[in-house]
């Protein structure tokens, strides 16, 4: 047993919302049934781009390993489905599902009912034609040629536009809320209400030429994770570990030097993805700074989600959003600490070209972000819907389809991607032979993206199911086995 | 009390955010914005200018990068992709195509390094013709059949195996214009400017 440093007594008092107060239950029943529509509307669409992109990343990755098959369509190449593939996983399935989440979340820890309920059909709507409209100009070759900022600049209008609805609303909802003190989630969520319209505001304004341009396509793109896509899991992760376990989070303190933490380095990060490039070098020397000072609220997040889990690790048998959440939680630590030391000049001057960055950034997004955002539509449907999951054996299924699938790509794309920039650094080697090198491993990374595509199958399936509600009916959670009542913790309805 | 706390929060949260801005992007963006153009440095042609929108609309740049490292830094020297890039030297590119990414050789001095246009126009065609093992996607769409090809056609030297019976294949306009941009990227002129800049070098 770990011992609890939390100080703070209304930490205490999240983990007790579980206890089995009537009013208390009917209430938290109010708030999930005013965002039913929208958390399902956020969530469906997300789903479904995530079919697509999966579908764009698996074609991608197949070109490397057969480089003229669908070779003869001008729509289907290369350098048109990767983009695309990037966009869809991005800002289709995980800012939505992410967004879908986010409100749930906010209704949760708020106490209070979601307001402005219209605010959020209408963002999932402009969110999905922006994606929809920037997926088909990709495809038609229309692309604006700067990594995550591809889209043309109407598509990522519809997109800010929507951004700013569901803004309006989540901070609404904030202004009503019937909690005096907030909790880390909520910190992590407001401040992204905030940091991305302005991101994205800026890296718009259209002033910046050559290789400033890059410093802002960098500073832009890493902060695309810093100040959305990375706060939505952060969110989160110290929401449903705590929650599911039934205990509140190992300490309030490391909650706090966490966030500010991130909120200071996170956003200096970007320039190392231009280390060796032709800007000045004090600037490079910056990031890399910022990127190693990350190792501050990375283990400050590590410390208080793992030491939470300390001694509940059993539940992962049980409960399949713990399982996922974890999953993600674990990965958060791997892939802060791996980004830190790949931010460095010496490793850098290896890795910063070849397929190992690409591995990285998959274990961030699928195995970090990915993987929590399915914990929470494992957790959040059931509450919404009013039906529990038909198929345990799926989630089941889904868990370690996913698990095993990016595993094998990361551990693929970071070995193969090393090897590819030490051949590449030696110039007694030919050039083509650092690409021969990597070929079983882009092969293999073919393999973990087909896993990954069968188990969001499985995943999308199931979600058609609980949607309408189908399946055996069942009077207890979907466990992925039947708990002892002994070991009964926390909320007992809990998937 | 709580709005004040709300506020002090928020103000926090906006400074992190601006101040970032400020030292990565906006600081650089003065400094930089005085960079005169090398003497060497041509503008695009209008061809040029066309064929690099070309190479945004493929993608090349997800494979390709337009830098050159310095001596001490990756082995860019030894295969010699050219001196080390400045910020000058891309004065008139926008949008920047720098790269992160070499599944392929830099490109940088493609212009320099592979200066027959007969190479790149087999190479488009299908780039396993001139380089096995390449895993680059070919871009038939560059290229059309014709029977007899006309005087200002530039026609691709395919291998009797694999030519079209009784035709010839020949670039398009966008074919063309790609390949002028790819032969235009040649920026081994001298610069001025102090290395420093981007003075990466290590100590051996």
């Amino acid at each position: 047993m770990a011992v609890q440093t939390t100080t703070k007594e209304q930490f205490v008092s999240f983990a007790s919302d579980a206890a089995e107060d009537v009013s208390e239950k009917q209430h938290r029943v109010e708030i999930d049934e005013s965002v039913t529509s929208p958390v399902v509307l956020y969530f469906a669409t997300g789903i479904a781009w995530l079919l697509f992109g999966s579908l764009a990343g698996l074609a991608a990755a197949i070109k490397f390993n057969l480089p003229d098959w669908l070779g003869g369509t001008s729509f289907l190449t290369f350098g048109r489905v990767r983009p695309v593939h990037l966009n869809t996983v991005m800002y289709g399935w995980a800012s939505l599902a992410g967004a879908g989440m986010v409100v749930w979340l906010t209704g949760r820890l708020c106490r209070v009912a979601i307001q402005k309920t219209w605010a959020l059909y209408i963002s999932a709507v402009l969110w999905n034609i922006g994606v929809l409209f920037g997926v088909v100009s990709l495809l038609f070759g229309y692309n604006q040629g700067m990594e995550w900022l591809e889209f043309p600049r109407p598509a990522g209008g519809l997109i800010a536009l929507g951004f700013l609805f569901f803004v309006y609303s989540i901070i609404s909802t904030f202004r009503k809320r019937q909690v005096e003190h907030l909790y880390v989630s909520l910190w992590y969520i407001l401040a992204s209400m905030l940091w991305f319209p302005i991101l994205y505001t800026v890296a718009n304004l259209g002033i910046y030429d050559g290789v400033t341009e890059a410093a802002m396509n960098w500073w832009f793109a890493h902060n695309a994770l810093a100040v959305w896509f990375t706060p939505v899991g952060l969110a989160g992760a110290y929401y449903f570990i705590p929650k599911v376990i039934g205990r509140p989070i190992y300490s309030y303190y490391l909650g706090l030097l966490g966030f500010w933490a991130f909120a200071l380095f996170y956003n200096w990060n970007g320039i190392h993805h231009l280390v060796g490039g032709p800007l000045p070098t004090w600037l490079v020397t910056v990031s890399i700074v910022a990127s190693v000072m990350m190792f501050v609220p990375v283990m400050a997040v590590a410390v208080n989600h793992h030491l939470t889990m300390l001694g509940h690790f059993r539940m992962l048998k049980y409960s399949p959003t713990l399982r996922f959440v974890v999953f993600g939680s674990m990965s958060y630590t791997a892939v802060s600490l791996q980004g830190s030391v790949e931010s460095l000049r010496s490793f850098s001057e290896v890795a910063h070209f070849t397929h190992y960055t690409i591995g990285h950034a998959h274990l961030g997004v699928y195995g970090f972000l990915s993987m929590i955002l399915f914990g929470a539509v494992y957790y959040i449907m059931p509450r919404i819907a009013k039906w529990e999951w038909p198929h345990p054996k799926l989630i089941k299924l889904h868990f370690w389809m996913s698990a095993t699938g990016i595993a094998l790509y990361v551990i693929a794309m970071c070995i193969g991607g090393w090897i590819q920039g030490m051949m590449m650094n030696d110039p007694s080697l030919s050039f083509i032979a650092s690409v021969n090198a990597t070929k079983p491993y882009l092969w293999a990374r073919s393999v973990g993206g087909t896993m990954m595509l069968v188990g969001h199958l499985v995943f999308a399936y199931q979600f058609v199911l609980i949607i309408y509600r189908s399946g055996p009916a069942r009077y207890v959670p979907a466990w992925f086995e039947l708990r002892p009542a002994a070991e009964s913790t926390g909320e007992s309805k809990t998937v | 009390m709580m709005f004040f706390r709300s506020f002090i929060f928020f103000l926090g949260v906006l400074a992190t955010l601006l101040i970032g801005w400020a030292g990565l992007v906006g600081i650089p963006n003065m400094m930089i914005s005085e960079v005169q153009p090398p003497k060497g440095l041509e503008r695009y042609t209008y061809e040029q200018a066309f064929g690099r929108s070309i190479y945004i609309r493929e993608g090349c740049l997800y494979c390709h990068s337009q830098q050159v490292r310095p001596v001490g830094f990756g082995a860019d020297q030894e295969r010699f992709w050219g001196r080390p890039s400045v910020p000058a030297d891309y004065v008139y590119d926008k949008p920047h195509l720098l790269g992160t990414m070499r599944t392929g050789p830099d490109l940088f001095n493609i212009g320099a390094r592979q200066t027959s246009e007969e190479w790149h126009l087999l190479h488009l065609y299908n780039p396993r013709i001139v380089s096995p093992g390449s895993v680059m996607p070919p871009f038939p769409w560059l290229f059309e059949e014709k029977i007899t090809a006309g005087p200002e056609d530039k026609v691709v030297a395919l291998p009797d195996s694999i030519a079209p019976k009784g035709k010839v294949v020949v670039a398009t306009q966008e074919g063309r214009a790609l390949i002028a941009y790819l032969i235009g990227m040649n920026h081994t002129y001298p610069v001025s400017q102090s290395p420093a800049i981007n003075d990466t070098t290590k100590k051996k």
